[in-house]
């Protein structure tokens, strides 16, 4: 009888603030329009201004040099080649930062070990280390590769490594008590509980995939976004090169939205 | 009431090492607890209750002594005995629903009867509407009542509790307790309980271990005998007054207050 009092009201409450603002999805997309326009305003100013517009080239030349580009025929070839090189950089990255990092956090003398290692090559910037690469695996998509993998490897293999052992040890005991034995802890405690964190550790990989991407491809690659922006530099092509960009960016914010769509699946028992 | 022994704690040390040197966090316990008794502990922070605990769990392993359970040293874990900690300790990715089960499944026990054990415990602790919510929609006391019932439901032949109710709110805490008193003599069992409260000690034990502290040692066994059924009123009978009277006295000499 109490829920028959209560539906009513509560149906009433919903469709009033219904009346007085939009739906959440409309709003954020309207506010996602507003921040668009704006910035293609910005840009047109930069374009225009005599301090910047040689850096910028306005909208309208930056949008039909997509046509430049495939009449050129590389646009596709750059864009396939570039994923190529930052997808499985990224997933051999990841291959390798899962079970280090959590043998590290297990383990306290591999950690004593290779912990040093990590910080150390970390603080190097890729572009520096390339050059090592390149004797050894000779250029194209493979140095690329082992670039960017090494790059998102450190980086995962950090974030991975700190979600572990801040994992709270009294449900690791709770675990043992309940009858867990080593391994059902691994899969049963471990991974789940480092599952944000992981998922942290994704998406900071890949967003590092993307910025190692131009390093990785001075190695001397035939195709790529980084490498077309680098030799459209040499010749001051600045609409082709301002397309690039904005393509490297739309790229980064696609995967990072899959990432979270992915995430928000996952991790919905978690505090927010 | 002169029931078999179920738990010897025999003997049993702890000695911590750590840079700034040893620390004997309990020395020399022995205490004898009979099946199905309701024992509680008391002592001031820091006399090693945590300790005492973790060992007859085997979470810890004694410096000196031993545990005994049903005639046998044990080593390690076991699923024959069961904690539930202060910090509720629940798998926040799991159900109320998967949490109680975790034990079972540990244990690959698939059978029907296992799933209505799981129904049964749930039930009992009044969540069966909350079964499919995650930990993090429930309050304090859900989650201590859900710990409970995975506890119960791995069905360990001792129940060891480490101040379970300690953070949670006075009437949610009265709560617990009646309920915990209802289960436990409705379904016999074990109870190595640790409290910092007096009035709990004495309302759930037959018997109380007041500890001292520095190093931790038992400093009297203090039976209780009070009827049962019994419930938060009590804790207004005189004899509960006058046992806690006596018990007072003696937690509050042994903090050196
Ligand atoms: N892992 C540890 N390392 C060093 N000392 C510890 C450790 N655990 C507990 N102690 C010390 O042992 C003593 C007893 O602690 P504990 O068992 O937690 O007491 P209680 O539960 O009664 O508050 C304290 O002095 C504490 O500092
Ligand atoms: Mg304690």
């Amino acid at each position: 009888m109490q829920s028959e009092l209560e539906l009513p009201t509560k149906v009433h409450k919903a469709k009033q603030t219904r009346k007085l603002k939009p739906h959440p999805r409309v709003r954020k997309l309207a506010w996602l329009t507003l921040s668009i326009t704006v910035a293609i305003g910005v840009w047109w100013l930069l374009s225009v201004l005599p301090g910047t517009k040689e850096s910028f080239p306005n909208p309208v030349a930056v949008a039909s040099a997509v046509g430049t580009m495939l009449g050129r025929g590389v646009l596709f070839s750059d864009i396939g080649s570039s994923l190529f090189s930052v997808i499985w950089g990224f997933v051999f990255g990841f291959i390798f930062a899962l079970p280090i990092a959590i043998l590290m956090a297990w383990y306290k003398p591999l950690e004593n070990i290779i912990g040093p290692w990590i910080q150390f090559i970390r603080s190097i910037p890729p572009l520096a280390y390339v050059p090592l690469v390149v004797v050894s695996a000779g250029i194209g998509a493979k140095a690329q590769i082992i670039v960017i993998c090494i790059a998102t490897f450190l980086v995962m293999t950090v974030t991975i490594y700190q979600g572990v052992v801040n994992i709270d040890p009294t449900l690791i005991k709770a675990a043992r008590v309940l009858g867990a034995r080593d391994r059902d802890i691994f899969v049963h405690v471990i991974v789940p509980a480092a599952t944000p964190y992981i998922i942290t550790a994704v998406r900071l990989g890949a967003t590092t995939a993307l910025t190692t991407l131009i390093a990785a491809e001075s190695t001397g690659a035939e195709a790529g976004l980084g490498m077309r922006i680098q030799s459209l530099s040499q010749t001051f092509d600045m609409a082709p090169m301002m397309l690039y960009i904005i393509i490297i960016g739309i790229i980064g914010i696609t995967l990072d939205k899959l990432i979270r769509m992915f995430e928000r699946k996952v991790t919905k028992w978690q505090d927010k | 009431m002169a029931g078999q022994i179920k738990l010897a704690i025999d003997h049993v040390s702890k000695t911590y090492q750590s840079e700034r040197g040893e620390t004997t966090a309990i020395h020399d316990i022995n205490l004898k607890i009979t099946e199905n008794e309701f024992v509680t502990v008391i002592g001031p922070s820091g006399c090693g209750k945590s300790t005492l605990l973790n060992i007859i769990a085997g979470l810890e392993p004694a410096t000196d002594g031993k545990i005994i359970c049903d005639g046998q040293p044990v080593q390690g874990t076991g699923s024959e005995r069961g904690v539930v900690f202060q910090q509720y300790a629940l798998f926040p990715w799991l159900t109320v629903r998967q949490n109680v089960a975790f034990g079972l499944k540990m244990r690959k026990d698939k059978s029907a009867a296992a799933q209505e054990r799981v129904n049964h415990y749930i039930e009992i602790v009044g969540l069966s509407e909350f079964a499919d919510r995650y930990p993090k929609e429930l309050s304090g006391g859900m989650r201590q009542r859900v710990a409970i019932a995975r506890a119960y439901a791995a069905n360990p032949a001792v129940l060891l509790m480490d101040e379970p109710f300690g953070a949670l709110d006075a009437q949610t805490r009265g709560q617990l307790q009646e309920e915990l008193l209802q289960t436990w003599e409705k379904e016999q069992k074990t109870c190595f309980f640790i409290t910092h409260d007096v009035d709990e000690a004495i309302l759930l034990g037959q018997k109380i271990v007041i500890m001292n502290a520095h190093p931790g040692t038992v400093k009297e066994v203090v039976a209780v005998d009070l009827d049962y059924p019994r419930n938060q009123e009590t804790r207004l009978s005189e004899a509960f007054l006058a046992i806690k009277k006596h018990v007072w006295a003696q937690v509050y000499s042994s903090a050196g207050v």
